[in-house]
């Protein structure tokens, strides 16, 4: 046999998917940190913008006058607040079957956002009650269900908070939260579901029952808010990495480089 | 199968049935909660009359978490759930049995004592009848949902107010369609729907629950 017929080389175990690099910490850590300038820049720039077109660009409403503003910020903290549950709920069962450290990481990066744009949501939904409906807060399905939601995050982080083995916290958490995602299409149907003070949403399949504008302010504002959601969570999970690989020579190496 | 269900539920109620008073004690929580509450509001008997569904099952939901701390602990203190997570049959269906065991003394007495309250609030026959259904379906939902939360804060620390932290959130479902169940006119639509619904969340909790308290209780044992 001659030397020609020999094998190709051996290609690297994840050669072709090569996006799978990025599950180990020490990969990551570096790209969230280019991402970082970008994703608060994108955030800066779309908050100033959907807040121009909101405030400024946007007639006031026959109705509501200007209390209605409130909407750039109250619908796409509510969105979120659902979204980063779902997100943790889906990172976490990644951690839980595959055993991945950086999804339970994550994880447990996108807890705290999650229940800060809950009690946003929750908080500007008092602040619009108040004009509109003539009361700070009404036991209205959907407001509850958000009020829950909050609670499902703090379990979530104080289950986390309460176990000292950061592997078994990951994992006492991812099942917490799978049983919790339970709760999220009940937030998400309950205005159907029960028939309550709280308007229906305003976006359907049928087009959105608002002006253009308004409607485009809001989804500036979106996605200001994911940019921001999501520069917060990588953050986060890059000072958790940090933390739980202490003990790796890489770690030690950039923190040896990075000394001020 | 059966077998392993039978015999861990026979030995957890002969262990209850030597420690009675840990019994007694969540039954008698329940009655001074429900006690309480008329303390609280006043002798109005048509304000007590609506409010009376929803203070029992407030009660029961308290009770049946105080509860749950011993589902657990004790096994779990002198190792023989380390036992049981090795044993060959599977952990869920022990656990199962344990959770049967468990609601047998904790959920079924408040079910037998909750219309007998419902008459200090002066609730109709119809109507105590009603209660004693919604309860009958929802307390083992909570008794499951409770074991995946007791198994979640074993070990951990703060157990107790964890643990109601975890669990009450979740058992919101079952509160609402219960005491909807409870307070809605007897023979009402409502009512049969609420029952329905708490009958579907008891079918989806037994399914579901034992295996994820089995996926809980490893996480903690490891």
């Amino acid at each position: 046999m001659s030397a020609s017929h020999t094998l190709p080389a051996a290609r690297p175990f994840s050669g072709g998917k090569r996006w799978l690099r990025y599950a180990a910490p020490q990969a990551f850590f570096p790209l969230a940190g280019r991402l970082l300038p970008w994703l608060l820049g994108a955030a800066l720039l779309l908050a100033a913008a959907g807040l121009y077109l909101g405030l400024l660009v946007a007639p006031p409403d026959r109705q509501q006058g200007d209390a209605y503003r409130i909407i750039f910020i109250h619908v796409p903290a509510a969105w979120l607040s659902m979204v980063i549950y779902v997100a943790m709920a889906f990172w976490a069962g990644i951690g839980l079957v595959f055993n991945t450290r950086l999804s339970s990481m994550m994880a447990s990066a996108l807890a705290p956002t999650g229940a800060l744009f809950t009690f946003l949501a929750l908080w500007t939904g008092a602040l619009w009650g108040k004009p509109t409906w003539g009361a700070w807060w009404v036991w209205d399905a959907r407001l509850t269900s958000e009020l829950l939601l909050l609670f499902l995050y703090l379990g979530f982080m104080a289950l986390q908070a309460a176990i000292d083995d950061p592997r078994r916290a990951d994992r006492a958490g991812a099942v917490l939260a799978l049983a919790g995602v339970v709760n999220v299409p009940v937030i998400y149907f309950s205005v159907q579901w029960w028939n309550t003070l709280h308007q229906g949403s305003s976006l359907s399949a049928r087009g959105a029952s608002m002006a253009p504008i308004v409607l485009q302010a809001m989804l500036v504002m979106t996605l200001a808010l994911w940019a921001y959601a999501i520069a917060a969570v990588l953050q986060r999970l890059r000072n958790i990495v940090l933390e739980r690989e202490r003990h790796t020579e890489w770690v030690r190496q950039y923190l040896a480089e990075n000394k001020r | 199968m059966l077998t392993v269900l039978l015999r861990v539920m026979r030995r957890d109620l002969l262990l209850a049935y030597r420690r009675r008073a840990d019994v007694a004690g969540s039954l008698a929580f329940f009655v001074i909660v429900c006690t309480l509450f008329p303390l609280g509001v006043g002798p109005e008997p048509a304000l007590l009359r609506s409010m009376a569904p929803g203070i029992l099952w407030v009660a029961a939901l308290l009770a049946s978490t105080l509860a749950l701390g011993r589902l657990f602990a004790h096994d779990h203190a002198d190792g023989t759930l380390e036992q049981m997570a090795l044993s060959p049959a599977p952990l869920a269906l022990i656990v199962a049995g344990k959770v049967a065991a468990h609601w047998l003394v904790s959920g079924l007495p408040l079910v037998l004592l909750a219309p007998v309250l419902a008459v200090q609030f002066d609730l109709s026959p119809g109507a105590a009848g009603t209660l004693a259904w919604s309860l009958l379906l929802g307390t083992p939902v909570l008794s499951l949902l409770g074991a995946v939360g007791a198994a979640l804060t074993l070990g951990a620390r703060g157990g107790g107010v964890l643990l109601s932290l975890l669990v009450l959130p979740l058992s919101v479902p079952v509160l609402i369609f219960g005491a909807g169940a409870a307070a809605a006119e007897p023979g009402d639509a409502t009512a049969a729907a609420s029952l329905l619904l708490l009958g579907g969340l008891l079918a989806a909790s037994l399914a579901l629950a034992p295996w994820a308290t089995s996926s809980a209780l490893r996480i903690a044992l490891e």
